[in-house]
């Protein structure tokens, strides 16, 4: 029909218009291939170029990885897992991943959001690694851990538990994890040894289990730090302001090897004499928290200044002082908007752990190194580095991806209440 | 320290001057307040209406002038100043309710921290106040999943659950749809028959005739007229009153 729309009034008699399919060359494989693939000669060309190297990649890699010799990784599973721990002791570490599991899985069912993605990541590779053959035993207790995450799930979804409590749990969980590894309390300097199993030293400790550790002592401690260090950085008081910005901006300046190898030589230097020797793994443990202590306040500035002038002055106007200020109105509000930030933080400190095999500790990346020498792959012709390597990557970027994974989808949807 | 308790002016402003940098935000503004009465000020933008009434509770210091707010000299002493913001609430333009925390939490938790009320009375308390203010139905929802105007009364029922003697607003309607408008001038109205003191900025002037026992008209820093509403809206006596007046009713 003719629509003149020119004129000053028209009707469009024609109206409900049927729905048309759209022009073939706009969908299905077709449409999606032109539009995305061969839109123009120099995109066509690009694509074509790029699938040929594809190709090559993939072909040459899935044969590399056919034909490739897994054995020194299936042989050194435990070592690659926990390193040098005494294998008649390994129900310490499993009581640890049991706790971890339960609290895993609690949170997942009482807070959902980032806590129910990850605890589904963990639950996947609980359940992967109760089935391949590891080990009887050690197959038992990925299951009992999976059990004990849904368990706690359950119980966390249905029963209201206390919040506060669960996170009262989690601080304590990281003092517990390093009495129960280590077997005991060994503290000879202030009278404490007491052990419920013979003690482990911390350098006997390795592998993943190692750079866990690392990686969350690393974010937990240095989380108050931060926080501390982010409100000082917006201090009125001068004094105050210049250490916290002094120190952002110092620690920020370096690389975390060089505080990593200061930590070797120098934490003594800023100990009182009689504390003694501290340990390895405490003078890296203690780098890396200063290190990542830095980065924390960077990202928790970020959450304060997104906070609007309102909520303070609201918050002055209830007569509301400073501490319960902060504690109540300020603080929750600025950490719940960095959750995705202290997430992405984390997965960075995770894998720059494996600066800390350069400093003697056995974790992930010093497991791999020491594999390779080992004398029983000697007469493997090329070595068995290739096959370590890509292995230990493979493990950094499955934990790495599914944390970014867990907050990513996390990102879109965080706020507060059902908005 | 609320030693003239019995006093009839409840909130005293002697010569009070505030700057910006260089920018001179009030100049000698002088007005007492009696106990009771409802103070309606009007001005155009940019006149110091909200300075003003902030620098009663400490949101914005003073530079030069005394206030006193029932019986407490308003002080650099931080003693002081909690004293008066435990006497005043004060509800803002924007609501500033706070978003991580639910209607109830958000009533008691002054109460209970400041005014060291038992969380169980402070929650009845919260109740009763969110029935006076309409909607005792929202308590467990976020700020978020409120309108404005069921917002803005949330925020009137948190300050009145610290039972203050005078109540603040600033323009508390002018970030409300029409129709949500008329729900909160209700509870004001309501207010100011139970005998709060409140002081009011804002551009709604049928509540100003219909409420206010004055109407403080402010420009560029200063009063420039004060008045009941009937001499007022009948009678201005300043050009500037005349022409604003003028611009606003038309
Ligand atoms: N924090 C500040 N820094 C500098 N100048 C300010 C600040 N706050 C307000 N002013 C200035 O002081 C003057 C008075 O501002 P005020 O907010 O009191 O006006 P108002 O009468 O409330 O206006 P409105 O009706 O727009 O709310 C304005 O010129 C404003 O630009
Ligand atoms: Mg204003």
């Amino acid at each position: 029909m003719a629509t003149d729309i020119r004129s000053t009034s028209w009707v469009n008699t024609n109206h409900p218009a049927p729905a048309q399919k759209p022009p073939a060359s706009e969908v299905g494989v077709l449409g999606w291939l032109r539009t995305n693939l061969f839109s123009g000669i120099g995109n066509s060309f690009l694509t074509i170029v790029t699938l040929i190297a594809l190709y090559f990649i993939v072909t040459n890699l899935v044969q590399w990885l056919l034909g490739a010799y897994w054995e020194p990784i299936w042989v050194n599973r435990k070592l690659f897992a926990v390193g040098q721990y005494p294998l008649e002791q390994l129900w310490q570490p499993a009581l640890v991943l049991l706790m971890v599991s339960l609290l895993f899985g609690l949170s997942a069912g009482r807070w959902g959001s980032i806590m129910r993605n990850l605890g589904v990541g963990l639950g996947a590779l609980l359940l992967a690694l109760a089935l391949i053959p590891i080990g009887l035993q050690a197959q038992v207790v990925m299951a009992a851990s999976l059990a004990l995450l849904l368990i706690g799930y359950l119980i966390g979804a249905r029963i209201a538990i206390s919040g506060r409590w669960l996170a009262v749990a989690w601080v304590l969980s990281l003092p517990a994890t390093f009495v129960i590894l280590l077997g005991g309390i060994n503290l000879p300097r202030l009278g404490v040894t007491w052990n419920f199993a013979p003690l482990v030293e911390s350098n006997l400790w390795g592998g993943l289990m190692l750079t866990m550790l690392l990686a969350v002592v690393g974010i937990a401690l240095s989380f108050p730090i931060g926080v501390l260090l982010a409100l000082g950085r917006r201090s009125n008081l001068p004094v105050v302001k210049l250490f916290c910005v002094g120190y952002i901006e110092l620690i920020r300046g370096v690389p975390l090897i060089t505080l990593l190898f200061m930590g070797m030589t120098m934490l003594p230097l800023f100990l009182p004499s009689n504390w003694g020797n501290p340990s390895q793994l405490v003078r890296a443990m203690t780098a890396i928290t200063l290190f990542s202590a830095a980065y924390l306040a960077e990202n928790v500035r970020g959450g304060l200044q997104a906070i609007p002038k309102g909520q303070y002055e609201a918050a002055d106007a209830l007569g509301l002082g400073g501490f319960d200020k902060l504690r109540f109105i300020i603080l929750p509000q600025a950490l719940t908007k960095v959750i995705p930030a202290i997430v992405g933080q984390f997965i960075g400190l995770f894998k720059d752990t494996s600066l800390a095999s350069l400093v003697g500790l056995l974790e992930l990346v010093a497991v791999g190194k020491a594999v390779i020498q080992q004398p029983a792959w000697l007469g493997v012709t090329g070595g068995v580095a290739k096959e370590v390597y890509v292995f230990v990557a493979f493990v950094f970027f499955i934990f790495s991806f599914g944390m970014s994974f867990a907050s990513r989808k996390l990102e879109s949807k965080l706020g507060f209440g059902k908005r | 320290m609320a030693g003239h308790a019995e006093d009839a002016d409840i909130i005293i402003a002697k010569n009070v001057n505030k700057w910006y940098g260089e920018f001179h935000a009030l100049k000698n503004v002088s007005l007492t307040v009696k106990r009771r009465e409802v103070v309606v000020i009007i001005g155009p933008s940019g006149s110091g209406k909200s300075t003003f009434i902030r620098t009663i509770n400490r949101l914005e210091e003073h530079q030069s002038g005394d206030i006193v707010v029932d019986g407490i000299p308003l002080t650099r002493d931080v003693r002081n100043i909690e004293a008066i913001r435990m006497e005043t609430g004060m509800v803002f333009q924007q609501f500033n309710l706070f978003p991580h925390l639910t209607v109830m939490q958000n009533i008691t938790l002054a109460p209970i921290h400041v005014r060291k009320m038992k969380k169980q009375e402070a929650e009845a308390r919260a109740m009763q106040l969110l029935e006076r203010v309409g909607i005792p139905e929202q308590a467990q929802k976020y700020p978020g999943q409120l309108s404005g105007g069921q917002q803005q009364r949330v925020a009137i029922a948190r300050a009145l659950a610290m039972q203050p003697k005078i109540m603040l607003f600033d323009e508390p309607t002018s970030a409300l749809d029409p129709e949500m408008i008329r729900e909160v001038l209700e509870v004001m109205e309501e207010l100011a028959e139970s005998g709060m003191t409140m002081v009011v900025v804002t551009h709604e002037m049928g509540f100003a005739k219909g409420v206010a026992d004055r109407i403080v008209f402010m420009d560029s820093g200063e009063i420039v007229e004060i008045g009941t509403p009937d001499h007022f809206f009948t009678n201005p006596q300043h050009d500037r009153t005349k022409l604003f007046l003028q611009q606003i009713l038309k």
